[in-house]
């Protein structure tokens, strides 16, 4: 029922899961220790996307029990995700760096 | 291409979305021009959805994405930057919970679909869960609606193994039978097991705690995909998951400590902390706000190491008033921020930046420790173990091997503190009795406007 896309075994999944693994702990490493906070939030955020799988199993829901546990996990993604990158975008919009502070920079030229 | 194609591909542009998302973080000049970038993966990822085959119940689906947007946008919005770290917790517990709730509402569908379908239903149902529930006890001790002490259960660390016990077997169960009445006790088993797993852990170590859920998520998340296999919830829970493993290894290597010592450490650090505080009879060195104000107006540099005691006692704003003052003079200012300052890993920074300190005085660890030695005075607001010189000395000591600020190399050394009670650790700290060291009592905001009004006039 949810599973009409082209079916990847689970070998190949196997495989984007693995890949996956290296390309986050590469991804990570490189991330300034400044920014760690952003850094959580913003990965939270990126696995608030289970809401395309809650809209799945809400979209194939046939019975009460699973639109119930879809509307829920729908409501509750969407919290996560759209919540996760406006604080994130929130938090990153205060990192500035001296040039762009108007007031040092009059300072300076005083 | 059919449309079964064209949803793939959009999947695919979405997940190299959020890879460039966290590739963005490696500088604050593109990490929020990184985080649009996240942000338009997730709506292409929405929008592609929407064309999925067979999808019905859209008056469901809309309803719920707008009511989720409007209780998630308002919160983020409204949060202010010292309770960050219990925001990122909610959100990562309701991420969690719809992880396992769609591994849980998917599992009937797959009920004959092999054991390896079976494995993602149960792990994401598991970890899933346990993230909520862990999550939320994160979040009542860092707003303290709850102790932010660690909680010792009598014999919780009987129920914790029972409760391990009895998930491995309903793990085996479950993808034995296919049973949903066994689904639906794990579930429970996940709950109760996230609430004994955070319970114990207290005070600073929270911040460990929120990334390693964090991790959990995303591998509930991942799991969530296999069972639906959906490529893009693997890579993007994959990520998560992957960064939070990795991050959470890098804080408690900031702490000197292991992961096993963090969450399960209180069960058997008892004797450490016993007896702490009892030496602190010892003479110190008091200094009046004026001395202090005088040291500072006519030294070269000064090297601010803002902890846990500044976020608590909200001086971020005074703390900059004071450094800018110093600068006006031409003071040398910058501050030095240790790994686990704050309330999460690098949540020191973020309210810093809310001060507009500018990014640039934030030093790093490894950065400013060279610069000690050239430094008159580092002045150190709320922060203790971090720059107790017994991690490195003592080998002995329950902190040794923790990496920490070499203050004790530098002229001076100002402490703000509100008492001489010892730190998180419980341990004292020999720097507090050196020759080179002030003490200036009392609340951190409070000291600090009264420097800041004594600097003006020195």
């Amino acid at each position: 029922m949810t599973e009409i896309l082209s079916s990847p075994t689970w070998l190949w999944l196997l495989t984007i899961f693995i890949l996956s693994v290296f390309v986050g702990f590469e991804v990570i490493s490189k991330v300034s220790s400044m920014l760690h906070t952003p850094l959580m939030s913003g990965a939270n955020a990126i696995h608030g996307v289970i809401l395309v799988g809650a809209m799945i199993i809400l979209g194939a829901a046939d019975n009460a029990v699973q639109a119930l546990l879809g509307v829920l996990a729908t409501i509750l993604a969407t919290i996560n995700m759209v919540g996760g990158f406006v604080v994130t975008d929130r938090m990153l919009e205060m990192f500035k760096g001296r040039s762009k502070s108007p007031a040092v920079k009059e300072e300076v030229q005083r | 291409m059919t449309r079964s194609e064209w949803i793939q591909l959009g999947y695919l542009v979405a997940a190299v979305c959020f890879i460039l998302a966290l590739k963005g973080l490696s500088s604050p000049k593109t990490a929020r021009y990184g985080n649009f970038i996240g942000a338009g993966g997730a709506i292409l990822a929405v929008v592609v959805t929407c064309f999925y085959p067979n999808m019905s119940n859209w008056p469901l689906i809309i309803g719920s994405v707008v009511l989720g947007t409007a209780i998630g946008v308002p919160a983020a919005r409204a949060v202010p930057m010292t309770a960050i770290p219990q925001m990122v917790a909610a959100f990562n517990g309701v991420g969690g919970a719809a992880a396992a709730l769609v591994a849980v509402a998917d599992f009937r569908t797959h009920s004959n679909a092999g054991w390896a379908v079976a494995l993602a239903v149960v792990f994401s149902t598991a970890v899933g869960f346990i993230s909520f529930t862990g999550s939320c006890i994160t979040f009542g001790k860092l707003q303290e609606i709850m102790t932010t002490r660690p909680v010792l259960v009598p014999g919780g660390r009987f129920i914790s193994f029972g409760l391990l016990a009895a998930l491995v077997v309903l793990v085996g169960v479950v993808i034995g039978t296919g049973s949903v009445p066994a689904l639906a006790a794990l579930a429970v088993v996940g709950l109760i097991f996230g609430v004994m797993l955070v319970l114990p852990v207290g005070g600073a170590d929270m911040a460990i705690v929120i990334s390693l859920l964090n991790s959990f998520t995303g591998l509930a998340v991942a799991a969530s995909g296999a069972v639906l296999r959906n490529t893009l919830l693997i890579v993007a829970g994959t990520l998560v998951g992957a960064s939070g493993a990795l991050l959470t290894h890098l804080m408690s290597q900031a702490m000197g400590r292991s992961i096993g010592n963090i969450m399960f450490g209180a069960f058997t650090s008892k004797a450490v902390t016993a007896g702490a505080g009892a030496a602190s009879d010892r003479s110190v060195r008091t200094g009046t706000v004026d001395d202090i104000a005088i040291l500072l107006a006519y030294s070269r540099k000064v090297v601010v190491v803002p902890g846990y005691g500044l976020a608590v006692a909200q001086a971020q704003h005074t703390v900059r008033e004071l450094a800018d003052l110093l600068e006006s003079k031409g003071v040398e200012v910058s501050y030095a921020i240790h790994p686990v300052a704050g309330r999460m890993p690098g949540h020191m920074n973020v309210l810093l930046a809310e001060a507009n300190v500018p990014y640039e005085q934030l030093k790093e660890m490894d950065e400013v420790n060279p610069e000690f030695a050239r430094t008159d005075v580092v002045v150190v607001v709320g922060a203790n173990d971090v720059v107790n010189p017994a991690a490195r000395e003592d080998a002995s000591s329950p902190i040794y091997g923790m990496p920490i600020l070499d203050v004790d190399a530098a002229q001076h050394v100002v402490f703000l503190k509100r008492s001489m009670r010892p730190g998180f650790a419980g341990i004292e700290n020999e720097l507090l009795f050196g020759d080179k060291t002030t003490m200036l009592f009392g609340d951190a905001k409070d000291t600090l406007t009264k420097l800041v009004g004594a600097v003006k006039s020195a």
